[in-house]
């Protein structure tokens, strides 16, 4: 760690923070429009498959008897865990008091909410027949049946509706205070809209005392919502009696993947945000190391839980799931297999070496490589079992049509168009929290308390005041 | 008696926190820190050690919003199985509890969290009518002490701010 390296420059001032911030909004640079511009390319594709696929039917994306799922599912998976870092980790790191969160969590919140809009589209397109999506919900039909609330599809949709509509508030409740600066700052349509968004926000003490309740309610919600919702997911394929999927460890290993692609999408998200909006200031490399450092930790998680599972079916002698396990390593499918592996469990040690985790081009591109390990290992989840199942005469391998490759390549450009237009409309660093953060952290360093406590006395030489 | 809405604004936080010191030993009387609204950029940790303990009751809203969820969730789910009694269920249970509990949890939630969110609307006085007086500067870098305070008391009160550097007074006549 390099001698003192600060989360934060602690003497910058709060006017400071604010027009940096109101800044980001109005002026980003030239290469925020030419990503606009590619993510609008990649629906557009999205949208003309799917046009081609809701007109022709569900056999151009190659889908049939046994693989019925296959890449919609795994790029719903994928979207589904990429929706975890964002608010479970805020949520996490807000309650424990890690202040380092404060300049990066908005973007992870609203990284959460665009991936959860995204997966949700896949159930839908992979239906076909979308006009009946509203079959999952819980009402009775004219022939008083319900849905069959012992289905994981039905706690699915439950689980995923919850997790959205409570990640939506919990990243609108922690921007009522910015909202209001941007009001103050604000004319014509933003100005309207930030005043309606801010709910006559002003700043009185029962406003702060009441915000500070809430907030850490819906974050003690939150981390056990985002631990079911992913158990759920992986309920899909726990309940079943697949060889592959019908594993107790299921759960923890969705929640540790879907933590895992989740914070590999922060530390992309980071430098992309760093870079178009000039947040050198606020995205310091003191926060992407710790960042680096918390996925690190998680990549090696969710290593020994693929470990465990490997082991308990190699040990376990249930002759369909080492067929199946056999058939990842060895089968067509080993080279998503092994990329898979080496993504997921050997790329990762790139983020313990220090020299790389503070060169953001570096970041950027491994946390890509993790992401697309993250990829794989959920297309490895479900397209092996379906190719290998019990009976010989549905052996069959497949890969996904262009349909397929179109939609999902398009959901990844409906993503981005999402957050792009959000980091651009809201504040994507907390103002009010960056201050709270600049003024405890200089009363940590005020002289007087440093030298009484004996605490980061090197720092203490120059006596910070509580000027703003 | 004539009444006034008063808004203090001060660029340093300790000074505003040492008038409103002066204001809890009653150094001009009349006025109380009951009566104290403070605006300010950030949840400042000292606002209660000045302010004293003010209750938050957000919490009780929550636990309810979250007992009814669960309540809820069982029967809503509960009668909607029970519509199957007629039809043969293989051995299995009408009323699924472990299955049930899944959902259940997942209402706790639900209505847990917006029971919380529509009660930090409500208690925390948002979407409201606020007083004409404000300063686009307390979502800046400066903290506002609001008082309604009598004729009498305010030339006192002014003084006392003054005293502690307050960077602009600000008073409007109540009707």
């Amino acid at each position: 760690m390099h001698v003192n390296e600060k989360d934060i420059n602690e003497q910058i001032r709060w006017a400071q923070i604010n027009a940096d911030v109101l800044r980001s909004m109005e002026n980003p640079r030239p290469a925020y429009w030419v990503a606009v511009a590619v993510c609008i390319a990649m629906v557009s594709c999205a949208v003309l498959a799917e046009i081609y696929q809701y007109n022709t039917g569900l056999g151009v994306t190659n889908l049939n008897n046994p693989h019925m799922w296959d890449m919609y599912i795994a790029t719903f998976v994928f979207w589904i865990g990429m929706s975890h870092s964002g608010t479970l980790l805020s949520a996490i790191l807000h309650i424990i008091h890690a202040d380092w969160r404060k300049p990066i969590y908005r973007f992870a919140e609203a990284m959460t909410t665009f991936s959860l809009m995204t997966a949700g589209f896949f159930p839908m397109i992979h239906l076909g027949r979308i006009w009946n999506l509203y079959w999952v919900l819980p009402y009775v039909s004219d022939r008083g049946v319900w849905p069959n609330f012992r289905s994981p599809l039905a706690w699915d949709a439950f689980a995923i509706s919850t997790y959205l509509s409570a990640s939506a508030v919990f990243l609108f409740i922690g921007m009522i205070p910015d909202l209001a600066i941007c009001r103050d700052n604000a004319k014509g349509w933003r100005k309207t809209l930030y005043t309606t968004l801010s709910l006559g926000w002003r700043g009185d003490d029962r406003q702060w005392r009441n915000f500070r309740k809430t907030y850490m309610l819906l974050a003690c919600f939150l981390i056990p919502l985002a631990v079911s919702v992913h158990s759920i997911v992986s309920a899909d394929f726990a309940m079943s009696i697949m060889p592959g999927w019908h594993v107790t460890t299921f759960p923890p290993y969705f929640v540790a993947g879907a933590l895992y692609s989740g914070c590999a999408a922060i530390i992309t998200l980071f430098v992309i945000l760093r870079y178009f909006f000039r947040f050198e200031e606020y995205m310091t490399t003191a926060i992407m190391e710790k960042t680096c450092k918390l996925t690190f930790a998680i990549a090696m998680v969710w290593t020994y839980l693929n470990l465990i599972e490997f082991a308990s079916t190699w040990y376990g002698h249930n002759i369909y799931d080492k067929e199946v396990l056999i058939y990842k390593a060895t089968g067509p499918y080993a080279w998503i297999f092994w990329t898979m592996i080496f993504c997921g469990s050997v790329a990762p040690f790139a983020l313990a070496i220090q020299k790389w985790r503070r060169h953001m081009p570096t970041m950027f591109v491994v946390s890509l490589l993790l992401n697309l390990g993250m990829y794989f290992e959920r297309w490895m989840i479900v397209a092996p079992t379906l190719s290998m199942a019990y009976e010989p005469h549905q052996f069959y391998m497949m890969y996904g049509s262009i349909v397929q490759w179109a939609i999902v390549f398009g959901s990844f450009g409906w993503f981005g168009l999402l957050f792009l237009i959000f980091v651009k409309i809201f504040p994507s660093v907390s103002m009010y929290e960056v201050k709270e953060m600049v003024f405890h952290r200089r009363r940590h360093l005020d002289h007087e308390t440093a030298v009484k406590f004996g605490r980061r006395a090197r720092d203490a030489g120059t006596p910070a005041t509580d000027t703003h | 008696m004539a009444k006034y809405h008063t808004f203090t604004l001060f660029s340093d936080f300790e000074e505003a926190f040492g008038a409103l010191a002066d204001i809890r030993v009653h150094k001009i009387p009349g006025i109380s820190i009951d009566d104290v609204t403070l605006q300010s950029p950030i949840e400042h940790p000292e606002i209660e050690e000045v302010l004293g303990d003010r209750p938050v009751h957000v919490q009780k809203f929550t636990f309810f919003g979250a007992l009814f969820g669960v309540t809820f969730g069982f029967f809503f789910l509960a009668a909607a199985q029970a519509s199957f009694l007629a039809q043969p269920q293989g051995g299995k249970p009408i009323i699924p509890l472990p299955s049930n509990f899944v959902l259940m949890y997942e209402m706790l939630i639900f209505f847990g969290v917006w029971t919380t969110v529509f009660a930090f609307i409500f208690l925390a006085g948002l979407v409201r009518k606020r007083g004409p007086i404000y300063s686009e500067q307390v979502n800046v870098d400066q903290i506002a002490v609001i008082i309604d305070v009598d004729e009498k008391n305010l030339d006192a009160l002014k003084k006392l701010f003054t005293k502690h550097k307050a960077l602009e007074i600000r008073e409007e006549k109540l009707p």
